[in-house]
């Protein structure tokens, strides 16, 4: 029900953003409520998506594909930073979903989106150990203990902002034994079995398989990171974008997410 | 006196004639390729907060660090590299070629493959790696001795390219006249190949000492990212792009400066080696 009202807001949101910068983007914000009524759609759709997102939008791309015969989704999945200066720097995307409100301010801030983007999904953080959790861990503080070789993300990067997070919320002093430039190669040092424990997103952790063991903690819900998603205004296929955005909140797109271990916003 | 003014007269002939254009405007293309990003560099450099963010303890921790890694790296180079460089150039033996695009391979291989090879060789779960902890109770990833290993990986095949060049220019003859008047063959090495070779030696010691000094992908993937203990320059330029473009231009500055400064000083060396 919520989701619904969502969509209505976002809608209605869109519509007055154009309303209100009245040059150019006219044509566009008709075609967007002709999609949404049932016009035809074609061509490709451009969606620029973080890279935790890959696994559920190729999956929900195939969908839209099928739903709407004659499009072609093309995605470029990526870190939201570069992601986020490609799209002010004048990259052809129609789409933009982040892993983090702070690069999607980048793209609102530099007026490329069209609209206020809105929340789609939420990932929580967990720690990844070794396949049968051999050291036994149990909470974020077991990771505090000496002996044992932790990595995390770097503080740049928001799964290593959403750790920090989660620590001083609890109050813990963690040492890790390196800070990792991105969540996945955080993970993969676990993987490779030379660190003891990582602290990545669920997601990340329900990707690996059973390369790693997921442990949830309390403090992941103080640092919880909401995925933006917004269509954008030099779009060049802004219809199919904007029933693409539709696709991912509707009933299918989430149950697609949820699966994939995000959390609904 | 008549040789000076030759000289003088073929330099003052050198000088005045007009390079042909379709070389000369490639040329100097290239030189702008190469220049102008160094150059923007300068430009957007945010000068006013460059005191405040140069003397900050994580940015001199990371250029201690890097000095001192890719020096170390360098030394390992030296060591291995100059023995390496000899075999190859003054012995036959069977797969010699072989060894050579062996050695050479790090050369072209993305440095991020190399950091992944010398994981799954050295690291704590790795083919020789899981050995050093059980029998050693040594862990390289992760570590200080991870940074050198990673660095010196990447550079020692310039030393050794370079220094086997010398060593294929040097005669050999010299070699084979101390060992006919009873010297040894290392001693020879040691009295005679030595100091005829060494503008080669220092010449392949700064490049792989600047390899070293601006090695990224090796590093972050082997030795992983801990302020102090084995984040060096290149990785904290990387990771202040994340957040703070800002100081990402001032620290590549230094490693610029750095870089500058070590290149310059040893210029004479450079060109007589080359």
């Amino acid at each position: 029900m919520l989701q619904v009202t969502g969509i209505g807001a976002a809608a209605l949101l869109t519509l007055s953003a154009c309303g209100s910068s009245d040059s150019g983007s006219g044509a566009s914000d008709a075609d967007s409520s002709g999609a949404s009524s049932g016009k035809k759609l074609s061509g490709t759709v451009n969606v620029f998506a973080a890279a935790s997102l890959k696994e559920s939008f190729t999956k929900l791309g195939k969908q839209f594909e099928k739903e709407h015969p004659g499009t072609k989704v093309t995605f470029n999945f990526g870190g939201s930073d570069s992601l986020a200066a490609g799209i002010t720097g004048g990259a052809p995307a129609d789409v933009f979903a982040a892993a983090s409100p702070k690069t999607m301010k980048t793209v609102t801030d530099a007026g490329d989106a069209d609209g206020k983007p809105s929340t789609f999904v939420r990932n929580q953080l967990e720690i990844a150990t070794l396949p049968g959790n051999p050291n036994k861990v149990s909470s974020l503080k077991d990771l505090t203990k000496p002996g044992q070789k932790v990595v995390l993300c770097a503080k740049e990067v928001p799964c290593g902002a959403a750790a920090q997070t989660a620590l001083s919320a609890s109050k813990l002093k963690l040492t890790p034994v390196s800070y990792e430039q991105d969540v996945k190669s955080a993970l993969t040092k676990v993987e490779l079995k030379e660190a003891d424990a990582a602290v990545v997103y669920k997601t990340d952790v329900h990707a690996a398989g059973d390369k790693v063991e997921g442990v949830e903690f309390p403090e992941s819900k103080d640092a919880i990171n909401d995925y933006p998603i917004a269509p954008l205004k030099k779009a060049p296929n802004a219809a199919a974008g904007k029933a693409f955005i539709e696709l991912v909140k509707s009933s299918d797109g989430q149950k697609a997410l949820t699966e994939a271990g995000f959390l609904k916003p | 006196m008549a040789a000076n003014d030759t000289v003088e007269g073929g330099a003052r002939r050198r000088r005045g004639r007009v390079p042909p254009l379709p070389l000369l405007v490639p040329a100097l293309v290239g030189l702008a390729f190469l220049v102008v990003p160094l150059i923007a560099l300068l430009v957007r450099a945010p000068w006013a907060q460059l005191p405040e963010q140069l003397t900050s303890p994580e940015v001199w921790q990371a250029l201690q660090l890097s000095l001192v890694c890719a020096t170390l790296a360098t030394l390992v180079s030296l060591v291995l590299g100059v023995p390496l460089a000899w075999l190859l150039a003054r012995t036959e033996f069977p797969g010699r070629g072989l060894v050579r695009a062996l050695v050479t391979l790090p050369l072209v291989l993305p440095p991020v493959v190399g950091g992944v090879a010398l994981l799954t060789a050295l690291g704590r779960n790795g083919v020789v790696g899981q050995y050093l902890v059980s029998w050693f109770g040594i862990t390289l990833p992760f570590t200080t001795t991870g940074v050198v290993i990673a660095e010196a990986f990447v550079a020692m095949p310039f030393l050794v390219i370079s220094v086997e060049g010398t060593l294929r220019a040097a005669d050999p003859r010299y070699e084979e006249a101390a060992t006919t008047l009873g010297a040894s063959r290392f001693t020879a090495f040691r009295r005679v190949t030595l100091p005829l070779i060494a503008p080669g030696i220092a010449a392949g010691a700064v490049l792989a000492w600047a390899r070293a000094l601006g090695e990224f992908g090796a590093t972050i993937t082997f030795a992983g990212n801990f302020p102090g203990r084995t984040q060096t320059m290149p990785l904290a330029v990387y990771l202040a792009m994340q957040s703070d473009p800002a100081a990402a231009i001032s620290l590549s500055l230094v490693l610029l400066a750095v870089s500058i400064t070590v290149l310059a000083g040893l210029r004479d060396r450079w060109m007589t080696a080359s």
